[in-house]
């Protein structure tokens, strides 16, 4: 069997290394591109993302990927949005004022809560190691999330998050705060990672090995 | 709860970690890829590479020890040591760290602090504070691996990195660094109580029980561990043990 292919979106923000090296690691032979042509003509496509909401839609906007991106989904072409990649999959994002994101999942972007349930001021970005479990409306089996436990760790570093309108697009979630926080949202072939896959250890390589398989 | 992160700090000179006495009198470990190895599979939280002479020939060497660590590494990796400009933050990003630690070079232009956080967002840029204590409740600031002082308050150089944009700060104790003795835990305190971006504190952890201190009373996000690790005197597992039998939050992981 040849290696599964994975196409990374390459508009300029962020590290790709890292998400590439996991890929890697997990047998996929890994493209770094911009094409638009080549982007849908992916076996399989992920969307990362470091920094703001409004720049990275912006890049992809001057790159002429928003409606390319979009066509993923109609295609049904598996797409892995990651931090702030996941974040754009929504509709808006509450980010220095409101900034229309790529609407493949309804719902919108707002900051992580800055107070815990009891009150307290509370770190932000949440940055660390939490720990992921299944969504009230969830199960795992067929997701991304197929080979992961409830209370696996994974590595989160974000100050928004993205909330789907819909608690069915919503497959796992992490506790910050005593707030719930989505970690892994999804629709159709879809699915956004808050955290960092290819920075959680074994947890987050069993997650990119399974999208390689889809 | 919150999870506090167990972090493992390699102090590098050429190829080889090392391991000093407050920075200095540098003995060779070993290789630093089989030792990061070994600690990422025990299940550690980051990886801290700093480079230790980097400041004083002025360029960082860690470039390749980093790239080779991205390959089979897959947690969070810090690298600091003679990061001058947006450039060589650019370079070492690039080679697959996932921050960059800035000490001397913010001392001496405070702008590069928040050049490095615009370009790559503040979650990326460390602020490395090396501090000594010159008093009750007093420490200064040093850089150049504890070498050079600068004049600068700890607790006001702090506040001030913050404002300029610095989104995690990692405190190194000069006096405790090494000598197993355990954190400066009212430097700490003094850190937290400043600014409300994480802390890490590093210099001193001699046993698994003297991070309680730096975290329940300094209230450190998280411990850089260095001589405790490479002298094997615990491991990750057995470090994690001890806070969550003293009821702190710590990553879940289970050893595959």
């Amino acid at each position: 069997m040849s290696a599964p292919d994975v196409t990374v979106i390459d508009y300029g923000v962020g590290n790709l290394l890292s998400v590439q090296r996991g890929l890697e690691h997990c047998g996929a032979s890994v493209t770094l591109t911009a094409d638009p042509e080549r982007i849908l003509a992916a076996e399989r496509v992920v969307l990362p993302g470091v920094g703001a909401f409004g720049n990275a839609m912006r890049a992809l906007e001057q790159l002429n990927l928003v409606e390319v991106i979009r066509g993923l989904a109609s295609r049904q072409t598996p797409l892995l949005g990651i931090c702030l990649g996941m974040q754009l999959l929504l509709e808006e994002s509450e980010e220095f004022g409101i900034t229309a994101g790529l609407g493949l999942i309804p719902g919108r972007v707002v900051p992580v809560p800055a107070q815990s349930v009891s009150g307290q001021a509370q770190k932000i970005p949440h940055i660390g190691w939490s720990a992921l479990q299944p969504s009230a409306a969830s199960s795992w089996s067929g997701t991304l999330l197929q080979d992961t436990r409830p209370g696996d760790a994974a590595y989160f570093v974000h100050s928004f998050m993205a909330v789907p309108t819909d608690p069915a697009h919503r497959i796992a979630d992490c506790v910050y705060g005593g707030h719930l926080i989505p970690a892994v949202i999804g629709r159709d072939r879809i699915t956004g990672c808050q955290f960092h896959p290819e920075k959680s250890g074994e947890v987050g390589l069993r997650i990119l090995r399974r999208f390689c398989a889809d | 709860m919150k999870n506090i992160r167990l972090i493992a700090r390699l102090d590098i000179k050429g190829p080889n970690l090392i391991k000093g006495i407050h920075l200095e009198g540098l003995r060779v470990i070993g290789s630093p890829g089989e030792h990061a190895l070994r600690y990422y599979q025990q299940g550690v939280d980051e990886l801290i590479y700093m480079d230790c002479v980097a400041s004083l020939y002025g360029r960082n060497h860690l470039g390749d020890i980093v790239r080779s660590a991205a390959r089979d590494i897959f947690v969070p990796m810090t690298v600091g040591g003679g990061i001058r400009s947006v450039d060589d933050a650019t370079q070492i990003l690039r080679a697959g760290a996932d921050k960059v630690a800035v000490n001397t070079a913010a001392v001496a232009n405070p702008q590069l602090i928040t050049d490095i956080a615009r370009r790559f967002g503040s979650q990326c840029m460390v602020l490395s504070i090396e501090a000594k204590q010159v008093g009750p409740e007093r420490w200064e600031v040093y850089t150049d691996n504890g070498r050079e002082r600068t004049g600068l308050d700890v607790v006001e150089w702090v506040k001030r990195g913050v404002a300029q944009g610095a989104g995690e700060v990692l405190l190194t104790s000069v006096d405790r660094e090494g000598t197993r003795k355990g954190f400066d835990v009212p430097l700490v305190k003094a850190v937290t109580s400043a600014v409300s971006v994480p802390v890490i504190a590093s210099g001193g952890m001699g046993k698994p029980e003297d991070l309680l201190a730096a975290v329940c009373e300094g209230g450190a996000d998280a411990v850089a561990m260095a001589d405790i690790l490479h002298y094997k005197r615990a491991d990750i597992g057995e470090i994690r043990a001890v806070a969550q039998a003293a009821g702190l939050g710590v990553r879940n992981y289970e050893r595959t």
